[in-house]
């Protein structure tokens, strides 16, 4: 198995040397692995890529799909931006919301969903988009909701 | 689960030329719809004559900023005026709200874009290129690096080397300087120009940056010839189709590539089969979020970037977005207004602080705490924010934000009156919740943390 630090050289390997380029795959594969970028995973990821956690950290903490907090091991992300919200994106918002019990932000207790408002995902001709572990499910009603959740949990 | 709904509405097709609802997505179909043959014949050329072909076709940026991309290439210096290497950025960063064209292309025909790139490249003399995408974007990801795989085993790339970059989740970073920032491994802040990247782009080299649709219309502008595709459309400055972007409250929604110049009224009822329901057309969010909202009565207008620009409209990334008369305006603004201040970059005050005023105004009015004053002052924030900053994203609420007070002051107004909306909860759009009302995730119980 290839460990971390030599997944990231190749990585570092697909720019110029000397550049920074890698850091947001690199941040991406550190994610992956640690579920989150907590303090170990941007320290990780600065000593493979020779940067300091604090830059990590900068550049982690301007991205929406980058987490320097705790989330939940799956995340369900509901587009409300205008076109999916001219449709149903409240009413499927809400449905998620009701389904796992936990507000846009938050967290199932068992630390297994994430429920996420997020802007416009480009899928605006068949709303409601939702991503479910960043894989779009386009047009997506209210009744949907109880299913998707049971996909996640089971899957 | 319905897929987008993808369709050449009026010949000819370029950009989708040889898709017919099986996606081009291997090198033997894209092939046998004469793909690569281009690449072939523009390789055989000298670069200049290339690039010269590209400004006698007049292709405009289709990102947005509709620059013409033949002149922009041309401001690129060649190898032997410089000692740097000389790079291709494409831009498939897709996020303006209503804007899903890119994505489609990358599903439908990711070889033409290949294709495009690889003819720019060529144009150019650059041996790099980086496909900046999406991060939300993974299929669109995969389908693409398959085929970038596939061209490459087949010998096809050359000496080009292509990276699909991956974002992770901003929409600034669609804002060509944010993106090289980004690119080089930072914060994704747009820059000050100039330099323009033209000259100092990515690692402060000459880099030449274009949306995924614009190369991707690249190689059938040759297989037409440049004479022959300056004519389509509305020449001479909107030539050529375009991937129109319909949404809303509309019949049939989805990517229909037609010529510039049919107008919004016959793309919305005869392609899109017209507002649903028996309910009437409110307004049209035109070219994306980032600009003013059209009105009925300009419906007639041809798409074209002259006709729109004489009533004060942009093309942006062909997005045409209908509101019914059920949603309210003021709703709408504020959604709009929620966006930009979620995307600000914080680099620039008056786009940073702006956005949020713009919000908290918003909110006002929708809550019916508001006064005739807080309208103009609204138009005055907005004001105070076009023009002003590094790049156009302050512009970008601005806009349509005061597009929306202008054009519907009396339903603002109805809402001073009223003490609140007079929707009273019945719009579409009523109680729409935004990301940035969003705060950090609410704490995991530590034993679930693995």
């Amino acid at each position: 198995m290839t460990s971390f630090y030599d997944e990231v050289q190749e990585l570092r390997a697909r720019y110029p040397e000397g550049t920074r380029s890698a850091i947001l795959p690199a941040l991406r594969l550190a994610q992956e692995k640690h579920g989150w970028l907590s303090r170990r995973a941007l320290e990780e990821t600065a000593e493979a890529l020779e940067l300091t956690p604090a830059y990590c950290y900068s550049v982690a903490s301007f991205y929406d799909m980058l987490h320097v907090e705790p989330i939940g091991q799956h995340t369900i992300e509901v587009c409300t931006n205008v076109c999916c919200g001219l449709v149903n994106a409240q009413a499927v918002l809400d449905a998620f919301e009701q389904e796992l019990g936990v507000g846009p932000g938050e967290t199932t207790d068992d630390g297994e969903i994430t429920l996420r408002a997020v802007e416009c995902l480009g899928g605006c001709s068949t709303p409601t988009i939702v991503a479910v572990d960043h894989r779009y499910r386009q047009s997506v009603t209210p009744e949907d909701v109880p299913s998707i959740v049971a996909d996640v949990r089971g899957g | 689960m319905a897929e987008t709904r993808v369709e050449v509405a009026e010949g000819p097709a370029l950009v989708l030329a040889g898709y017919d609802d099986e996606p081009l997505t291997s090198l033997a179909a894209y092939r046998a719809a004469g793909g690569y043959d281009q690449l072939e014949q523009a390789r055989a050329q000298d670069p200049q004559a290339v690039i010269q072909e590209l400004i006698e076709s007049n292709l405009r940026g289709r990102g947005g900023a509709f620059f013409p991309t033949g002149r922009k290439a041309s401001f690129i210096p060649t190898p032997d005026k410089i000692a740097k290497p000389i790079y291709i950025t494409v831009n498939a960063d897709e996020s303006e709200p209503g804007t899903f064209k890119d994505r489609e292309i990358m599903l439908k025909v990711p070889h033409r874009l290949l294709e495009g790139c690889l003819i720019a490249a060529h144009a150019i003399q650059s041996k790099q290129v980086y496909i900046y995408i999406r991060g939300e974007y993974s299929r669109e990801y995969e389908v693409l690096q398959a085929a970038l795989d596939e061209a490459r085993n087949a010998g096809l790339v050359g000496g080009v080397d292509i990276v699909i970059h991956r974002g992770a989740g901003a929409y600034i970073c669609g804002e060509e300087t944010a993106l090289l920032e980004s690119l080089e491994g930072k914060r994704g802040q747009p820059r000050s120009k100039p330099p323009f990247p033209a000259i100092s782009g990515v690692y402060a080299a000459p880099t030449l940056i274009n949306n995924v649709e614009s190369i991707t219309t690249i190689p059938p502008i040759l297989a037409v010839g440049p004479a022959e595709f300056a004519q389509i459309g509305s020449p001479p400055d909107s030539t050529g189709t375009r991937l129109f972007c319909l949404s809303g409250n509309v019949e049939r929604p989805g990517v229909y590539e037609a010529p510039h110049g049919i107008t919004v009224r016959h793309l919305i009822d005869d392609i899109g089969g017209g507002v649903p329901g028996g309910h009437t057309l409110k307004a049209v969010m035109m070219g994306g979020s980032s600009f003013p909202v059209m009105t009925p009565d300009d419906l007639d207008t041809p798409l074209d970037a002259d006709s729109l620009g004489k009533k004060g409209y942009f093309i942006g990334s062909g997005v045409v977005t209908v509101i019914d008369e059920r949603s309210c305006i003021v709703q709408f603004a504020l959604r709009v207004a929620q966006f930009y201040m979620h995307e600000s970059c914080g680099k620039c005050t008056p786009c940073r602080v702006g956005t949020r005023w713009l919000v908290q105004l918003m909110r006002a009015v929708e809550d019916g705490t508001a006064s005739e004053r807080d309208l103009d002052l609204t138009l005055d924030v907005c004001d105070r924010i076009i023009g002003k900053c590094l790049c156009v994203l302050g512009d970008s609420a601005a806009m349509p934000v005061a597009s929306c007070v202008t054009k519907f002051r009396d339903e603002f107004r109805a809402h001073l009156e009223h003490g609140g909306c007079p929707f009273g909860g019945d719009s579409q759009l009523a109680g729409l919740f935004a990301p940035v009302d969003q705060h950090a995730h609410s704490a995991v119980p530590q034993e679930a943390l693995v």
